[in-house]
């Protein structure tokens, strides 16, 4: 939900006439959304500037950044960081359905909804 | 990753069984760049919150100083790869200290005085009536050309 969020505001801090820049790590929620600029950088979520600790490539990530914001001639220009993060395990871990997790994960949504019924039954 | 696909199966999984509608638009806005980078102030737009104050339940737009610099900000209740990664390096997912270290070298103008922390919410209409058009205004009051913004 995090890149849709900023998605929505870049849309509209550029209708204000600021040019901005989307660094991040989910790029099918950002181009479905569309934006005018987008740095890709292809991680688990969370370090979209970077791995931890790894001044290099965080400086070198918000250069890039700077770059599309010059470089960019039109929306939904989409640049792609050059850097991997090394360990692909994530892709398939993440957010992943499996027989082992069905029954936690509807239990966590159970318990969700209880607790947001419970938020509406409250006053104020 | 096709993050929209894998979410549909996994709240699905949770027992939500109407798909959620993400934003989607034909029309693309685009500003063109007012002044050159090294005579532009820039804000940072982050969705990250500043404190352990601001939960699932009480996150709200925070309008935050860059000066002094935050230590940390508060991730937790955000959704991110908590088992490949972590948050422990701010600069890793705000770059603050990045930004303001290629404005003293002049790439860009300055850091503007206030970056924000924006609330991640199902609702699309609250983002875009609610929390970007007071980020725009805050944008303005601060004279700032170009947003940067990183979402989790």
């Amino acid at each position: 939900m995090c890149h849709q969020t900023v998605s929505l505001v870049a849309r509209a801090l550029e209708e204000k006439g600021i040019a901005t820049v989307i660094v991040g790590s989910a790029l099918d929620v950002v181009e479905h959304c569309g934006v005018p600029r987008f740095l890709f950088t292809d991680f688990p979520l969370g370090n979209p500037c970077g791995k931890p600790w790894d001044r290099a490539m965080q400086r070198r990530i918000m250069e890039l950044a700077l770059e599309l914001l010059e470089g960019a001639a039109a929306p939904r220009t989409t640049l792609r960081s050059p850097f991997a993060w090394g360990d692909d395990r994530w892709r398939e871990r993440f957010m992943h359905v499996t027989e082992e997790n069905r029954a936690a994960l509807r239990a966590a949504g159970e318990a969700r909804r209880r607790s947001q019924s419970l938020d509406k039954e409250r006053p104020g | 990753m096709r993050y929209i696909d894998r979410s549909r199966d996994y709240y699905a999984a949770h027992g939500y069984d109407k798909p959620y509608r993400w934003a989607h638009y034909d029309a693309v806005p685009f500003a063109a760049l007012r002044r050159p980078l090294a005579a532009s102030t820039l804000a940072i737009v982050t969705t990250a919150m500043p404190d352990a104050g601001y939960t699932r339940k009480t996150r709200r737009l925070a309008v935050c100083e860059t000066a002094p610099a935050p230590a940390a900000l508060y991730t937790q209740e955000v959704f991110w790869d908590k088992e490949a990664t972590h948050t422990d390096d701010l600069g890793s997912y705000f770059p603050l200290a990045a930004l303001q270290a290629l404005a003293g070298e002049a790439r860009i103008g300055r850091v503007a005085p206030h970056y924000y922390c924006v609330p991640t919410t199902y609702s699309q209409r609250k983002t875009l009536e609610e929390d970007a058009p007071a980020i725009a205004a805050g944008c303005v009051r601060d004279e700032v050309d170009v947003a940067l913004l990183v979402p989790l």
